[in-house]
């Protein structure tokens, strides 16, 4: 069962791939239509600020001629594929997860490499729901599908740890409720900080830049429906995340005698709340602009990624349960 | 999420007859420090003032690592000292961060509070004159009650609802500040919550031999180590007196450690008498006092018979070495040892110590330093004896789980041999005395606390938790309704009967209002069919912008 799930591990990373490479396709042979599509994301910018529901579908370009034509089709079709790809690996991720489970006999969060397994593993879950409601922001999957690759590979090839059971001192129910929870939320904020990054390029883009970071950003939806996905996914995170810390202090007053002991991680928990608290501060507030905003929000996801990776590697404390001595 | 700042920061104050200088400054600072830019960076501060914190260690956390870094780092060390790097949490720069922010934090929303009850009693504005300049508008035929028949499904929907004549205005979505505001007073009674723990809280520590003999009753002095709060005094400690009956330890073939069980019995003036479990996870809760299970080990007991032929005991834990065995090292002295009975002399150069390393799982083979698994299923006791002074009498404090040190460099401890001693073996020294290594007894590393503040912290945390979601999902709109005058005149495609003219207002950043506002206008028209479908690209209903 243990083998099965390395298995599927390699494979998810390799239809993540070949999403990636779909994606990019789709990107590469967008052009036309990119250039077609151009007006009317201009005007959803607009739109977007105001009441205006969700993302209209913008109209139909018209293909400057019939090259063109087939080879925005032939986009669209890269990108289906890439949706189907990525499905795909969701889907090898999830039995992936599943029989790292059943081999282990307990929820797979008990180490690092399976704290990411499932991390990266809502946030594609996540964005697949994203995707069913809002097909047009399929393109940002190109940046989505490099994350998942990255980050799943880096589990599997440095994260590593054959299956061990859990020592006492995670034997606890506390231990289902506060990491699933931290999970969740780290899965969400994985993907917010996606449309995060992407907005920061496509506000530079719409704004003339042309330079390297921005010139990505060419085909990628329009900077107000970036900027709002990127609000959502951190509103919809952000409680849930505030809830596993509360439910970590309880454990932790249960198991260690003190709710709050500024022990590493739950010092970088506190960093990572407050970092966020600021972003929905600051979007909340008309001054400040939304690129700055934003910038808490990367800002934030980079405390997560540190309280993920850095605190387990550098720092010894009581949370030492990252597998990796 | 646009936030509806109904107080301008640059309010011009009302002018004054004399203008004060300094109050001028004073309601200048106030207001910078209450608006919402110094409460950015304030928070952005506070995240940036606990990541030393996490880097460098922490005198409240692990003091040894302290230590440690000063030796390492003997130039830098007392610098960040002075600066209270080591304290990061309790340091001055650090507070000072927190309570800056919680004075803005009450600036902030007592005047939102004060508006906010004002809002919630007072009845929804009338309509704006020119209903399609909101961002939400449509035209529909008027329902056969009007005004009225409007005002009640408006009603049925929970939308809080005034008519003025023809006119219907409601509005919904109060939640959104109420939430946001208990946020935000939970914040504060958070750090309240902390506070109380932090004065009138206490805690200690100590390691506990299992059996009668070794039982402790909760003072200060019993402790090797404790902590109480500023307002706490060692008279307010509870009384009750604890005895280790039996501890049980699981592991797996691995070594890993898989179940912990700790039994007690408490008595005391202060707790009735009874027996109770605990472990990690579960601690033991008192009426005054939570004891929790931090850590387990072996406490070898040897025997001593002296030259003349009088035995002692000792039972003194030995300290685990940290590695998955439970190697542990440890200290038995027998100070009162060789003292002659007829005369009472004690002879201080003939003093006992044994110094060992007890593995319970000794290899089959040498070296015996290290024990293969945590359970006894080969135990050994590695000792070293040592005979003369053991300088327990100079007052000098020393470690009782170590020898001293100074004593051996001075020549005054000699080391008298070495053995390894497997469970009921005897030793015979060189003058004759001998050492028995009888069995051991588990002891268990506890910590009795008490923090007043934890019920108070869970139920603000709770509130905030709710007032979080309210805050983040509530949405605060209006959406307004007028009987359009009839227009015989024209030949209209309603055949004359009256119009109604209905206008929406998100006041918080929503991007479903449209939808909602259609599903109203439908459901207002009375063709509840469409209600519930999609109905945003209905026509007659514009979707605008603000
Ligand atoms: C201890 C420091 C603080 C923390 C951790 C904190 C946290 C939060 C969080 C997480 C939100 C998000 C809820 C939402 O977006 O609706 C929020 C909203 C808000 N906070 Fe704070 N806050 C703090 C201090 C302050 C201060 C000092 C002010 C006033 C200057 C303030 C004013 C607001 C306002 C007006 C909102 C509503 C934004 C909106 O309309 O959504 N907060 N706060």
């Amino acid at each position: 069962m243990s083998a099965l799930s390395d298995n599927l591990v390699t494979f998810a990373i390799l239809a993540y791939l070949v999403a990636m490479i779909c994606h990019a396709v789709e990107y590469a042979l967008g052009n036309t239509r990119a250039r077609a599509a151009a007006a009317p994301a201009r005007e959803l910018v607009g739109a977007g600020v105001g009441g205006g529901g969700g993302v209209p579908v913008s109209p139909a370009p018209v293909p400057p001629s019939a090259v063109a034509d087939r080879s925005a089709r032939r986009a669209r079709i890269g990108g289906l594929i890439a949706v189907g790809a990525t499905g795909l690996a969701a889907a090898l991720h999830l039995a992936a997860l599943v029989t790292r489970g059943i081999a282990a006999d307990r929820m797979p969060w008990g180490n690092m490499y399976e704290f990411v397994l499932t991390v990266t593993f809502i946030g594609v879950a996540a964005w697949l729901v994203v995707l069913w409601k809002r097909p047009s922001l399929r393109k940002l999957g190109l940046f989505l599908t490099l994350v998942m690759v990255l980050l799943v590979a880096t589990a599997e090839l440095v994260l590593y740890v054959p299956i061990v059971p859990l020592v006492p001192a995670l034997n606890s129910y506390w231990f289902v409720i506060h990491v699933s929870t931290i999970v969740f939320a780290s899965g969400i904020f994985l993907l917010g900080a996606v449309p995060a990054v992407g907005y920061l390029m496509r506000a530079g883009y719409e704004q003339g830049k042309r330079s390297f970071p921005y010139t990505l950003a060419k085909r990628l939806p329009g900077a107000a429906s970036l900027e709002r996905l990127t609000f959502a996914l951190h509103a919809f995170a952000f409680p849930i995340f505030t809830f596993a810390v509360i439910a970590g202090a309880i454990w932790a007053e249960a198991a260690w005698g003190r709710p709050w002991g500024w022990d590493p991680k739950e010092t970088w928990a506190f960093i990572s709340w407050v970092v966020y608290a600021g972003y929905l501060h600051a979007r909340a507030t008309p001054s400040v602009k939304r690129n700055v905003a934003t910038w808490l929000a990367v800002l934030g996801f980079l405390t997560m990624l540190m309280n993920l990776f850095g605190v387990n590697i550098f720092f010894t404390g009581l949370h030492s349960y990252g597998g990796l001595d | 999420m646009t936030v509806v700042d109904d107080r301008p920061e640059t309010a011009a104050p009302a002018p004054r007859r004399r203008p004060n200088r300094l109050l001028a400054l004073l309601r200048n600072s106030w207001r910078q420090l209450t608006s919402m830019r110094t409460a950015l960076i304030l928070l952005f501060l506070l995240a940036v003032a606990a990541i030393p914190g996490s880097v460098l260690p922490q005198r409240g956390i692990s003091p040894e690592k302290v230590n440690e870094y000063f030796t390492d780092h003997p130039d830098l060390a007392p610098r960040l000292d002075r600066i209270g790097a080591f304290e990061v949490f309790g340091s001055v720069w650090f507070s000072a961060i927190y309570l800056l922010l919680f004075t803005s934090l009450i600036g902030c929303i007592t005047p939102r509070l004060r508006d906010h009850v004002r809002a919630l009693r007072s009845r929804p504005p009338a309509a704006p004159k020119r209903l399609e300049r909101l961002p939400q508008h449509a035209v529909l035929p008027a329902p056969a009650g009007g005004a009225a028949a409007v005002a009640e499904v408006l009603r049925r929907r929970r939308w809080r609802v005034e008519v003025r004549g023809d006119e219907v205005s409601a509005e919904k979505g109060y939640l959104k500040e109420t939430g946001n505001l208990l946020f935000h007073t939970s914040l504060i009674a958070v750090l309240i919550g902390v506070a109380l723990g932090s004065w009138y809280g206490w805690s200690g520590n100590r390691l506990l031999v299992a059996g009668a003999d070794n039982a402790f009753c909760n003072t200060r002095q019993q402790y090797a180590e404790t902590k109480l709060g500023p307002r706490v005094d060692s008279e307010d400690l509870p009384r009750f007196c604890l005895r280790l009956d039996d501890f049980e330890a699981r592991f797996l073939a691995s070594g890993q450690p898989e179940f912990f069980n700790a039994r007690v019995t408490v008595d005391g003036p202060d707790e009735p008498t009874r027996s109770g479990d605990f472990s990690v996870n579960s601690p033991l809760r008192l009426g005054g006092a939570s004891v929790y299970l931090l850590g387990h080990g072996y406490a070898p007991v040897i025997r001593y018979t002296d030259r003349f032929g009088r035995s002692q005991i000792s039972d003194d834990p030995f300290l685990t070495t940290g590695d998955m065995g439970l190697t542990s090292e440890g200290l038995a002295a027998f100070p009162d040892a060789n003292v002659d009975p007829r005369t009472g002399r004690r002879a201080p150069d003939e003093q006992m110590a044994f110094t060992g390393i007890y593995l319970p799982t000794a290899p089959q083979q040498a070296p015996f330093v290290r024990s293969e698994y945590p359970t006894e299923r080969n135990p050994a006791l590695n000792l070293v004896a040592y005979r003369g002074n053991l300088g327990l009498d100079a007052g000098i404090p020393g470690s009782v789980y170590q020898l001293d040190q100074r004593q051996v460099r001075a020549g005054k401890v000699k080391e008298v041999g070495t053995k390894l001693l497997r469970k009921g073996e005897t030793w015979t020294l060189d003058d004759g005395t001998k050492v028995e290594f009888l069995g051991t007894e588990r002891y268990v590393t506890l910590s009795v606390r008490h923090d007043p503040g934890s019920t108070m912290l869970l139920v603000s945390c709770g509130f905030l938790l709710v007032g979080l979601m309210g805050s983040l999902f509530g949405r605060r709109r209006r959406v307004f309704f007028r009987v359009m005058p009839a227009d015989p005149a024209e030949g209209s495609p309603t055949g004359g009967s009256s119009l109604m003219e209905a206008g929406g207002l998100p006041r918080t950043d929503y991007p479903g209002f449209a939808e909602e506002f259609a599903q109203l206008v439908a459901a207002v028209s009375g063709d509840r069919a469409d209600a519930s479908a999609d109905s945003s690209d209905r026509t007659g209903v514009r979707e605008g912008t603000e």
